[in-house]
């Protein structure tokens, strides 16, 4: 891998939950941070985010829930992409999740859980961290 | 307001205080910062004198209920009745929410206000694939009449105001709820409450939309009128900031960016033929009780001062009520912490306190368990106690306006007009605010505030006890949290399908091709076809989902 090949991200919401502040505070501090980002926008099917990941070739998928619903959505996005032989693509959930569900979640296969209040530099940090340990 | 003489014998004594005493102290001993800013970024003086308010004619404070309503939009304020109690609830099905209604009410609270699921906010029934994990998730489920029918089981609606937090299918749940009271024997004249309804800060902020701008105000229009000829006691709109400032504006674009929305929807209805007083006076505000609480109690008095204003000037407004502002207000959810959460119940009080000094109408105080999850019972009751103490121990309510005439508020609060009027010339400029939001002018201000607050929390300049300073280590979560009933769902779907079976279906296909065919007409009214279509057991669903074919769904540039 060259040092300079920028980290693509696709940021996403998924579900009917329109709460996208925190979506696009992150997907402005990664493009600060030297990423290539994309945000799909709202309302976004677990069906369509994969596809997405997949045509724009991302070395990273965040997924930004706040609806309480992300152990409904998470699993599936997760299951389609193992389905597609994506499952190299580092998975980082972001939003209000419950303590539980950060360790459930984590064992299911996301590389990381980004709570509310993580300031945008960590974020950045996080998400290269993410990346590294899918790369080895 | 003071005389010219007594304002120089005050410029002289305050110089001369400056060049002895402060000139001395601060050589002593600095003072920790060169600035200080509120929360917007207005600048802010050490200390005020009536020299920051000699140029402020006293007409533009004036009395309590009298134009420009500075001070309040009643002459005797919370003298004559306190604040509505309004704690919000809603989750699982009817029965559920009826339940929390009836403890709060059992608690004191004054005022009921119901928070729907995401599939019922917007326009999907509960046994859509769309609704999967949703369904009385954040807040109720609701799919026909019936579910209605047991949300307000045993509550007399003429006798507790209602307010519903929904926007793009707002129209329906005001159908369902005049078609319940209809069935009760109660006319609709006699029914208190606010129904939210403003889609503009949905396109800025919130992004609970469906329909394109155009239609989408045409509903709005069409609630506002029939709210106008039948429901005279009603708030068929909730011109809301509070959005806006969860999204990441300042308070400053908050009031800005609503009182810019409010223009549009009197824009609106005036253009069908309305006449302004005929409506005005029912529109109705909702705005958050920010962290910065000076600014805050500034902003509520600077809001009533602008509205004032705009309606008498810009819209020829006569009567005193269509000038004054009444709005709702709810403390600041944003600036609650999963860190050490008791520590929300001490914000949640000064934001309170600063809503109540700002004379807001009714009051929603958020549980400490925000963070968490939706609020568990405990936490409501804190909450509402939060109000109670307000209301009962602090003597607060017992004086009017009680910060008007000092002269740090009474600057701040010309401040913050003038920097609100600035923003509305520019939107004027832009060609008004439809266009501002089609050119994704408002979304783009809010994200760079968000933006910016994110980074100077990150950095430590903007202080959050318990996350950036003052941090302990992670403990277990110590608060009791709100659980999802898994088999609500289940039960929801079920209820929706028997509901479809039984009706009659001619009778709804045929009301839904008249709504279709009027939906194509906009100087029909929508809202007497789908009372009807209601009434029939027509589901939300299929009512958005006939409209999506008539006019399209809206399309989102979004910015980051």
């Amino acid at each position: 891998m060259t040092a300079i090949a920028p980290i693509r991200v696709l940021v996403a919401k998924v579900g009917l939950d329109g709460h996208d502040r925190g979506a696009r505070v992150v997907a402005r501090a990664l493009r600060d941070g030297g990423m290539d980002v994309i945000y799909t926008g709202l309302h976004r099917t677990p069906g369509e985010v994969v596809a997405a990941a997949l045509e724009e070739d991302v070395d990273v998928l965040g997924i930004s829930l706040l609806s309480g619903a992300h152990m409904t959505l998470v699993p599936r996005i997760l299951e389609l992409l193992r389905e597609a032989r994506a499952d190299d693509i580092a998975v980082v959930v972001g939003g209000v999740i419950p303590d539980e569900d950060v360790e459930a979640l984590g064992a299911l296969g996301v590389a990381d859980v980004v709570l509310q209040d993580t300031p945008p530099d960590e974020v950045v940090r996080r998400v290269r961290a993410a990346v590294a340990t899918r790369a080895r | 307001m003071f005389d010219a003489d007594a304002v120089d014998r005050i410029t002289r004594q305050r110089q001369e205080w400056e060049a002895n005493e402060l000139r001395q102290f601060v050589e002593r001993q600095p003072e920790s910062r060169d600035e200080c800013r509120t929360l917007s970024g207005l600048p802010v003086q050490r200390v005020y004198t009536p020299e920051d308010v000699a140029e402020t004619p006293f007409e533009r404070i004036g009395f309590p209920g009298q134009y420009p309503f500075t001070r309040g939009p009643y002459p005797t304020m919370y003298r004559g009745r306190l604040w509505t109690m309004r704690q919000i609830a809603g989750y699982g099905t009817g029965e559920d929410t009826n339940k929390r209604f009836q403890y709060l009410i059992a608690q004191g609270q004054t005022g009921l206000s119901v928070d729907f699921d995401m599939p019922t906010l917007m326009g999907c029934d509960s046994d859509d694939p769309r609704s999967l994990g949703e369904v009385g998730r954040e807040g109720v489920a609701i799919d026909t009449i019936e579910d209605v029918e047991r949300l307000f089981e045993g509550i007399d609606l003429p006798s507790i105001s209602v307010s519903m937090t929904i926007n793009p299918t707002a129209w329906i749940l005001l159908a369902m709820y005049v078609a319940l009271a209809q069935s009760r024997g109660n006319d609709p004249n006699t029914l208190s409450g606010t129904v939210q309804a403003d889609i503009l800060k949905e396109y800025v902020a919130q992004k609970e939309w469906i329909f394109p701008i155009a239609p989408s105000m045409r509903l709005c229009r069409d609630m506002i009128v029939y709210a106008a000829e039948h429901m005279a006691r009603y708030n068929p709109i909730n011109i809301s900031g509070y959005h806006i400032s969860e999204a990441g504006a300042t308070s400053v674009q908050e009031v800005a960016f609503t009182i810019a929305d409010g223009i549009a929807y009197v824009d609106e209805v005036v253009r069908s033929g309305v006449e302004v007083d005929r409506f005005a006076p029912r529109l109705a505000f909702y705005f958050v009780s920010q962290a910065d609480f000076f600014e805050e109690v500034a902003k509520f008095r600077a809001a009533r001062r602008i509205w004032a204003t705009v309606m008498k000037e810009r819209f020829g407004a006569k009567k005193p009520e269509s000038m004054r502002l009444r709005f709702h207000c709810q403390t600041a959810a944003a600036t609650l912490t999963k860190a050490q959460p008791l520590n929300n119940v001490i914000r949640t009080a000064f934001q309170a306190l600063a809503a109540v000094l700002g004379g807001c109408q009714s009051l929603h105080t958020n549980g400490l368990d925000e963070a968490y999850a939706i609020p568990s019972e405990q936490a409501m009751k804190l909450a509402l106690r939060t109000q109670q103490i307000v209301a009962d121990e602090t003597r607060v309510p017992d004086v009017v306006d009680p910060l008007g005439g000092s002269w740090y508020v009474e600057s701040l609060t010309n401040a913050f007009e003038a920097e609100v009027l600035a923003i509305l010339r520019k939107v004027d400029e832009m060609g008004g605010t439809i266009k501002a939001i089609e050119a994704g002018w408002f979304q783009q201000q809010i994200a760079d505030s968000a933006y910016e607050t994110a980074r100077r929390k990150g950095r430590g300049e903007h202080v959050v006890i318990g996350v950036n300073k003052y941090v302990e280590p992670t403990a277990a979560t110590p608060v009791e949290v709100h659980t999802v009933d898994p088999d609500v769902e289940r039960r929801q779907v079920e209820r929706v399908r028997a509901v479809r079976a039984r009706r009659d279906q001619a009778r709804v296909a045929a009301l839904m091709d008249r709504l279709a065919q009027e939906a194509r007409d906009p100087s029909v009214n929508l809202m007497p076809t789908t009372i009807e279509l209601v009434k029939a057991r027509a589901t939300m669903g299929e009512i958005v989902a006939r409209l999506k074919d008539v006019w399209g769904t809206y399309v989102e540039r979004p910015v980051f």
